[in-house]
């Protein structure tokens, strides 16, 4: 790519502090310009609006979740309504928020910065996979309004294909659609990853968030397709009795755990291998070190990806699956702790001794690393065989995927959005406000799912409305810990939409991070780069420049 | 990626292939042959599959990046395969408890 005309327009332009006058965000104007746009940084503007938006309406659900949970009757609730409730928040928050959340917002504004590109390899496809999710979004909205589903997010047949008569085959439409969504994005991160790099950047030179995206890619184009089959046959199971699921016609319901889970599982991977990637930047940023054994933390990434389409059947112990293929599954499951431990220990081995600065996205990356390593040690717990058996379908097991999804995905999503808030605004955030909501979230997170972890192990079903009295000192607390972790998550929302016009001006580096992110200006110009970038150095080759003053002394 | 220009008569003769196939399938779906109805369907299928990856997708005389994607497709499908057999193929062997 050589300096194109309006590059050097843009750079002739220039603000007095050097800064261009022209960026993405001000080149064109109006509601055309945004809705077709094939700007990457754009889009991904447009999807951290709509993902934020499936956000709040999850967190909602949430919310009347635990509101129902602070008494053992059930007083607020229905049965059936509340069935709804925690089906359309899973559904909401897994396939609506996790699974676009950092791969289409981090992930679609940096990986072309990262690697000196221009573009995506397909802005077009990009753009189209916005919109293919934005539809799937509207299904699934549109079968809330209309009484919603109430099977749980897994959407087990016999229950789904039999007997429940709520808006199954809409949200599945709606998932299957914003299933594409996801094909394509992790299409056109790959194609980009291995054909746009900059000269000099070679695969070892690349930084660890572009691994971390390219391995959740590989899991969204041979994981997603079959998610996809297994909610298509749901419907045709529904609508014309065609025997895949039902043993009367000959058909087994276990199948479609196996096809469920298949994708499922790996999905996990999805959710927590880009905040992976994210944790990595952030802890060598603020560490200024090289992050500690590179390769094994770049292929750990790839390693998780591929075993995780090794242990699904860990989902289904119980469930009448044979037990031999419950033991191949129990020990392939504890095989994915060796690639997550690799990278928890090349964390802290990259702390230790390092020149550590407690700003706002290094909080959140040391809670992930916390929250992270209580989530996965519990799963191996629930990997074992008599452990799962006993605590299969308590609060256990949503005490356990809550630590990685939240405690893990959601702290490195938002420790992301901190770190690149400058670049991708030109704003920085008040620095006290954004740390207290770290803290905020750190203690609300805990108080809200510790308490979970006990309540499961002494019994405490998932999915119920009501529950025996013992049993409401813990929940109380649960639901306690839920408007902390909640008033938490209020804070980034008020202080980043603040910042966006109050918000003092960032420079194009605040944090003195390596990256050709920060090379180029905050927001960057609508050609990323005005001159063609050519890497020369590995990676994280810090001690790097000085850290801007404005940022050291605090806004 | 350079282009591949394969000439018209390949691409009608990989058709008349398929068709031959398809007319194959048919005569086979009268023919009983036991258990091997099915792999005899599922084998014709397979080689009509590669047919139209091969020559219509342009994967034959393309870079050996696109077999390994359509490969690693392939061993993800039989992942999925293997594992269903797992299940299912040792289910019975314990028996029903009390049956």
């Amino acid at each position: 790519m050589t300096t194109t005309p309006s590059a050097a327009r843009t750079a002739g332009a220039a603000m007095p502090d050097g800064s261009p006058r022209t960026h993405y965000l001000n080149a064109t104007y109006g509601l055309k310009s945004w809705l077709l746009t094939r700007d990457h940084k754009r889009i991904a503007l447009l999807y951290l609006v709509s993902i934020s938006v499936f956000f709040a309406l999850g967190g909602l659900m949430a919310v009347l979740i635990r509101m129902e949970l602070a008494t053992p009757e059930g007083d607020l609730f229905q049965p059936d309504i509340y069935n709804r409730l925690f089906t359309m928040h899973g559904v909401l928050m897994i396939f609506f928020f996790l699974i676009p959340g950092i791969p289409a917002v981090l992930g679609n504004f940096l990986i072309p910065l990262m690697i000196g590109a221009r573009d995506l390899a397909f802005p077009r496809i990009n753009l189209l996979s916005w919109y293919l999710y934005s539809i799937g979004g509207l299904f699934t909205l549109w079968a809330l309004l209309h009484g919603g589903v109430d099977t749980g997010w897994t959407f087990y047949t016999p229950l789904s294909t039999n007997y429940v008569n709520t808006s199954v085959i809409t949200v599945g439409v709606g998932i299957f659609i914003a299933g594409f969504s996801s094909i394509l994005t992790g299409l056109n991160f790959v194609v980009t990853i291995h054909r746009m790099r900059a000269p000099g950047l070679t695969w070892f030179r690349l930084p660890l968030f572009v691994w971390g995206a390219y391995a959740t890619s590989l899991i969204q184009i041979l994981g997603t397709p079959v998610i996809a089959i297994a909610i298509l046959l749901v419907a045709a199971e529904r609508t014309l009795h065609i025997g895949i699921f039902d043993p009367k016609l000959g058909g087994d319901p276990i199948l479609f755990q196996h096809l469920f889970w298949f994708y499922s599982h790996p999905a996990v991977y999805i959710m927590i291998l880009p905040s992976m990637g994210v944790v990595s930047e952030l802890v060598a940023t603020f560490s200024r070190k090289p992050i500690f054994g590179y390769k094994f933390v770049a292929f750990a990434s790839i390693g998780i990806a591929v075993l995780g389409f090794f242990v699904w059947g860990h989902h289904m112990f119980v469930s009448g699956q044979s037990i031999y293929a419950g033991v191949i599954f129990s020990v392939l499951s504890m095989l994915v702790a060796v690639p997550s431990a690799i990278k928890v220990f090349n964390w802290t081995a990259t702390l230790y001794k390092g020149s550590i600065s407690w700003d706002t996205p290094m909080l959140y990356a040391l809670g992930f690393i916390g929250l992270f390593t209580i989530g996965g040690l519990t799963g191996v717990m629930l990997a074992t065989l008599g452990i799962d058996a006993h605590v299969h379908d308590t609060y256990f097991i949503i005490a356990h995927f809550h630590y990685i999804m939240v405690g893990g995905a959601i702290m490195g999503y938002l420790g992301g959005l901190h770190f690149w808030w400058p670049k991708i605004t030109g704003r920085m955030y008040p620095l006290f406000w954004s740390k207290l909501s770290a803290i905020v979230i750190f203690i609300g997170f805990n108080v809200t799912f510790f308490p979970q972890f006990i309540l499961g192990y002494l019994g405490m079903p998932r999915r119920y409305h009501s529950y025996p009295p013992e049993f409401q000192v813990l929940n109380v607390m649960s639901s306690a810990g839920a408007t902390v972790l909640g008033l938490g998550y209020l804070m980034p929302l008020v202080y980043f939409i603040w910042s966006i016009r109050y918000g003092p001006k960032a420079p194009s580096n605040p944090w003195g991070a390596t990256g050709l992110e920060w090379q180029t200006t905050s927001p960057p110009p609508v050609e990323n780069f005005l001159t063609q970038p050519i890497v020369t150095a590995p990676p994280y080759t810090y001690p790097a420049p000085k850290r801007a003053p404005e940022v050291t002394r605090g806004v | 990626m350079p282009a591949h220009v394969q000439p018209v008569r390949v691409y009608f003769g990989v058709f008349a292939a398929l068709m031959a196939f398809t007319a194959l399938t048919v005569f086979a779906s009268f023919v009983n042959l036991g258990h091997a109805n099915t792999f005899v369907a599922l084998g014709i299928a397979a080689a009509k599959a590669t047919l139209v990856i091969l020559y219509f997708m342009h994967v034959k005389g393309n870079t050996k990046l696109v077999p390994v994607v359509i490969l690693s497709g392939l061993f993800f499908l039989l992942l999925l395969f293997l594992f269903l057999a797992a299940d299912y193929g040792t289910r019975g062997w314990l028996g029903v408890p009390g049956r």
